[in-house]
C-alpha cells in the first residue's frame, strides 16, 4: 500500500503516474483500459476529470509492479488512440499528487475520552460530518498518510473507509491549454515525436 | 460530439443540404468516398440502408456474401491489392459479431476497413433486444476507431471520420455502428471530407537528424542487410526502396506481408525472412553489422528467440507507428516516419557501394538451400505429388504476374517460398493473425478490386472448409477466381509441429473430406480433381486458361514437411534444413 513496498519479486515497486489528455467522449475509458487489460497489468487507482480547457479530459492513472520500459510501450499505445490529445509518465518526483480519503467511524467512540479527537487532529484530517451515529473524517494526502489514519481508526472500529483514486499536476510548466493549441496548429496531420 | 455543437455545423452548411434519410446519406457518403464496391450481408437492423441501395445499384456494386465473415475478408483482399479503403456491411447482433475475425485480422495486417453495421433502435440500446450486441464494446480491441451514431446528423461526420482514419497514417478497420431509427429518420445532410483531426496526427514529421544517423551507420557497414515489410506496399515506396537498395548495394529480404514489394528476381533480393523463411537472410540475421528495418514489426514469426536476434547488429528502424519503435527490437537510430519519404531522405545522403563479397554470402546459402531442400522439393521424381512442385509450376506459368492469394498453413508457407512475385501488391494472405479461412473471400475481393489481373487462391482442404460457403458468392456473382485446393487431407501445419515436436501424436488433425468437385458442381464452378504427376501440367494449363471461376484440386503427399523451419523459440541462425 506504501510506496516503499516490495512486489513479489523483491524489487522496490515504483508508481508511476500517467495523465492522459483526451477528447470528452463515451466509451474512451474502456478503450484506455483495455490497453493494460491486454498487458495484465492492474491499474492501482484512476481518475477522470475534466481540465481547465473545455471539451478536453484527463485521465490519471497510476499503475505499479511494471517497468519503466514496459510503461513506455503501454503509453505509446495509448498515444495511438484516436481520440486521445496527449499521453504522459511521471514518476512521483516528477508531480505534485494527493489523494482524498473518508473514513465513517461509529459516533460513541468519540465519546469515550478525547483518544479519536486527538488523533484526528494530529493527523491533519479534519471531521466533515457528524451524525447521531456516526461521523466522516476526511483526509487528504498520499497514500502512506491516508492509510496511516486507517491503521489508527481500524481498532475503533471503523465502519466504512473509501479511498480516492490520485490526482496530479507535473511540475512541468506546460500549460494544457497551450499543449492543446499547438495539437490544433500543427500542421496539416503531421506532427513531431518530440512534441509529446 | 456534443449535441449543441453538431446542430451549429448544421446550420452553417444548411444552403447547400438536402433532406433525406439516414439510410441514403450512408450510401451518398460513400460515394463521396469514391466507394464502388460494398461486400455485405443484409438483416433487420440494417434493413433501411439495404432499402436505400436498392435505388443505387447502378453506381453502388453489392456484392452478396454468404456469410459476414466472407464479407469482410472480402473487404480486405480488396484492401490490399488496390490500397483503396474495403467496405462491408453487416446486420447488429450475430451480422456483426461474425464480422469480427476479420475486422481483427485487418487490425494486425495493417488493412484499411469501413465496416458498417445495422443496430437496434436506439431506445433498446442496452435492453438486450433482439439481435441486440455491443458491437461498439466487442470490436474496440481490434479496431483502430470504431463509433455509434445514434442520430442521423452523425452520419456524414462519422464516415468522413472513419475513411480518413482508416487509411492515414498506418491503416486500419474502422467500424460504425448505425441504429436502425438514425437510418430511417430524415435529416439536412451535407458533406464534407475529413483532413485534420487534433488529436490523430497520422504522418509524423521526419526527424532529419534520425535520417543522417542512419545514413552514418550505412556508410560505414560491410555487411548491410534491409527487411522489407509490408509498411513500404502501404506507403508506395517500392521505386524509392529499390533505388535506395541499388544505390547502397544493400541486399533486401522480405517478410511474409512485405513479399512483392520487391520483384523475386531482382539481384539484391535475397529471399523471404521467417520461420519458413529462406536460410540466407535468416542466417545472415545474426551476421549483418547494419539492419535495416522499413516498415515492418520485428513479428515473432520474423524474429524468432529476441534474446537471440541481431545482436551483433546496429538496427535502424524505420517506421510510421511509434508504438512499434523498440516495441520488440531496440532500435539503435529510429526513423519515424512514412516509408517513402524516409528512403527518399536517405537515398539523398547515402553513398554509392558495393558489397559483392556480402551479397555473394546470401547467394552461397541459397546454394545449400537448393541443394538440401529446393532442388528434390521442386522436382520429385517420385512419390506424390507435393505442394512445392505444384507452387513452383504456377509460378513459372504465371510468371509470377498473377495475384497470389493464400490461406493459412503449409501451403500458405510453400506458396510464399515459392511463387516467385513479379507485379507488385500482388500478395494477399492472412499474416499477423494466421486466419484460416481467409483465402477464397479475400480472393473475391482482390477479384473485384483488379479485374484485369488472374487472382490465384490456393487454399489448404482445412482452410477451404472454412469458408467453403463463399463458393456461393463466386457462382452468383461470377468472380473469376482461380481456385486450388492442395489437399492432403489433413491440417498439415498443425500436424508437421505434432510430428516434429509432439512425438508424432496426431490429435484431430487428420480430415475425412467431401467430394470437393461434387461440392464445386453444385455450385455451377467447373472443376478437375488430380492425382498423379503426370496430369499437373495440362490441368495447371487448362485450369489458368479458362475463363471464369474453375476449381483444381491437387491430392498432394500427405505428411509432407515445411523447411526451412526456425523452431519456435530458437534463434534466427538456428534455422533447420530438414
Amino acid at each position: 500500500m506504501s510506496n516503499s513496498i516490495n512486489n513479489i519479486h523483491g524489487d522496490k515497486v515504483r508508481d508511476f503516474t500517467l495523465s492522459v489528455l483526451t477528447e470528452d467522449r463515451a466509451g474512451l475509458l474502456n478503450q484506455i483500459t483495455i490497453i493494460f487489460t491486454r498487458r495484465k497489468i492492474n491499474i492501482d487507482s484512476l481518475n477522470v476529470s475534466t481540465t481547465e480547457v473545455p471539451g478536453v479530459s484527463r485521465f490519471t492513472i497510476v499503475i505499479q509492479s511494471v517497468s519503466k520500459d514496459q510503461v513506455e510501450k503501454v503509453v505509446k499505445q495509448i498515444r495511438k488512440l484516436v481520440d486521445v490529445l496527449g499521453a504522459f509518465v511521471y514518476e512521483d518526483d516528477d508531480v505534485y499528487y494527493q489523494e482524498i480519503a473518508l473514513y465513517k467511524v461509529p459516533t460513541d467512540v468519540f465519546l469515550n475520552g478525547n483518544k479519536i479527537e486527538t488523533l484526528v487532529r494530529n493527523s491533519g484530517a479534519r471531521i466533515l460530518v457528524i451524525e447521531k451515529d456516526h461521523i466522516i473524517i476526511e483526509k487528504t494526502g498520499h497514500k502512506s498518510d491516508t492509510h496511516d489514519l486507517y491503521d489508527k481508526l481500524m481498532p475503533h472500529g471503523l465502519l466504512e473507509f473509501v479511498r480516492s483514486g490520485r490526482i496530479a499536476v507535473s511540475k512541468s510548466k506546460r500549460k494544457t491549454e497551450a499543449f492543446i493549441q499547438q495539437l490544433e496548429e500543427a500542421k496539416s496531420n503531421r506532427l513531431s515525436i518530440k512534441d509529446f | 460530439m456534443s449535441s449543441t455543437s453538431s446542430l451549429e455545423v448544421e446550420k452553417k452548411k444548411s444552403p447547400a443540404s438536402e433532406r433525406v434519410t439516414g439510410s441514403e446519406a450512408v450510401l451518398k457518403c460513400l460515394l463521396e468516398e469514391n466507394v464502388e464496391v460494398i461486400f455485405g450481408y443484409p438483416g433487420g437492423a440494417i434493413m433501411p440502408i439495404y432499402d436505400a441501395l436498392y435505388s443505387y445499384t447502378d453506381k453502388l456494386n453489392h456484392i452478396l456474401t454468404r456469410h459476414e465473415q466472407g464479407a469482410v475478408h472480402a473487404a480486405q483482399g480488396f484492401a490490399r491489392v488496390t490500397g483503396k479503403t474495403g467496405v462491408c456491411f453487416a446486420t447488429s447482433g450475430p451480422g456483426a459479431t461474425n464480422l469480427i475475425t476479420g475486422i481483427a485480422d485487418a487490425q494486425i495486417d495493417s488493412t484499411p476497413l469501413v465496416c458498417i453495421t445495422g443496430q437496434v433502435f436506439s431506445h433498446l440500446l442496452g435492453t438486450d433486444a433482439f439481435q441486440e450486441t455491443d458491437v461498439v464494446g466487442i470490436s474496440m480491441p481490434v479496431t483502430k476507431w470504431n463509433y455509434q451514431v445514434t442520430r442521423p446528423e452523425e452520419i456524414p461526420y462519422a464516415i468522413a471520420k472513419g475513411f480518413y482514419i482508416a487509411n492515414s497514417g498506418r491503416p486500419g478497420p474502422v467500424l460504425i455502428d448505425i441504429t436502425k431509427d438514425a437510418q430511417l429518420k430524415e435529416f439536412d445532410y451535407s458533406y464534407e471530407k475529413c483532413e485534420k483531426i487534433r488529436s490523430y496526427h497520422p504522418y509524423p514529421i521526419l526527424d532529419e537528424k534520425s535520417i543522417s544517423d542512419a545514413a552514418d551507420l550505412i556508410n560505414k557497414a560491410q555487411k548491410p542487410l534491409m527487411l522489407v515489410g509490408q509498411g513500404v506496399l502501404i506507403a508506395e515506396a517500392q521505386k524509392e526502396l529499390i533505388a535506395f537498395a541499388e544505390k547502397a548495394g544493400i541486399p533486401m529480404a522480405s517478410t511474409l506481408m512485405g513479399l512483392s514489394a520487391v520483384p523475386n528476381n531482382h539481384p539484391l533480393y535475397v529471399g523471404y525472412l521467417g520461420m519458413h523463411g529462406n536460410y540466407g537472410p535468416n542466417v545472415k540475421t545474426n551476421e549483418c553489422d547494419v539492419l535495416i528495418a522499413v516498415g515492418m514489426r520485428f513479428d515473432d514469426r520474423v524474429t524468432g528467440n529476441l534474446d537471440k536476434y541481431a545482436k551483433q547488429a546496429k538496427v535502424i528502424h524505420i517506421e510510421i507507428d511509434p508504438a512499434e519503435i523498440d516495441k520488440n527490437v531496440k532500435a539503435d537510430v529510429a526513423v519515424n516516419a512514412d516509408a517513402k519519404e524516409a528512403l527518399q531522405s536517405l537515398i539523398k545522403v547515402t553513398k554509392e557501394n558495393q558489397h559483392k563479397s556480402w551479397l555473394k554470402e546470401f547467394r552461397d546459402c541459397d546454394e545449400i538451400e537448393f541443394e538440401k531442400i529446393i532442388k528434390t522439393a521442386t522436382n520429385p521424381t517420385s512419390g506424390g505429388i507435393l505442394m512445392t512442385e505444384v507452387m513452383k509450376k504456377i509460378s513459372d506459368k504465371t510468371k509470377g504476374k498473377a495475384i497470389l492469394v493464400t490461406d493459412v498453413g503449409q501451403h500458405q508457407m510453400v506458396a510464399s517460398r515459392y511463387y516467385a512475385f513479379d507485379d507488385t501488391k500482388s500478395n494477399v494472405t492472412s499474416g499477423g493473425l494466421g486466419t484460416m479461412g481467409f483465402c477464397l473471400p479475400a480472393a473475391m475481393g482482390a477479384k473485384m478490386g483488379q479485374p484485369e489481373k488472374q487472382v490465384i487462391a490456393v487454399i489448404g482442404d482445412g482452410g477451404f472448409q472454412m469458408t467453403i460457403q463463399e463458393l456461393g458468392t463466386i457462382f452468383q456473382s461470377q468472380i473469376g477466381v482461380k481456385i486450388l485446393i492442395l489437399n492432403n487431407n489433413f491440417l498439415g501445419m498443425v500436424r508437421q509441429w505434432q510430428e516434429l515436436f509432439h512425438d508424432k501424436r496426431y490429435s484431430f488433425t487428420e480430415l475425412t473430406n467431401p467430394n470437393f468437385q461434387l461440392i464445386s458442381q453444385g455450385y455451377g464452378i467447373p472443376s478437375q480433381k488430380i492425382e498423379e504427376r503426370a496430369d499437373l501440367d495440362a490441368a495447371l494449363d487448362q485450369w489458368l486458361n479458362s475463363d471464369g471461376p474453375q476449381l483444381l484440386e491437387v491430392v498432394v503427399e500427405k505428411e509432407e514437411n515445411v523447411f526451412p523451419m526456425v523452431p519456435a523459440g530458437a534463434s534466427v541462425s538456428d534455422i533447420r534444413l530438414g
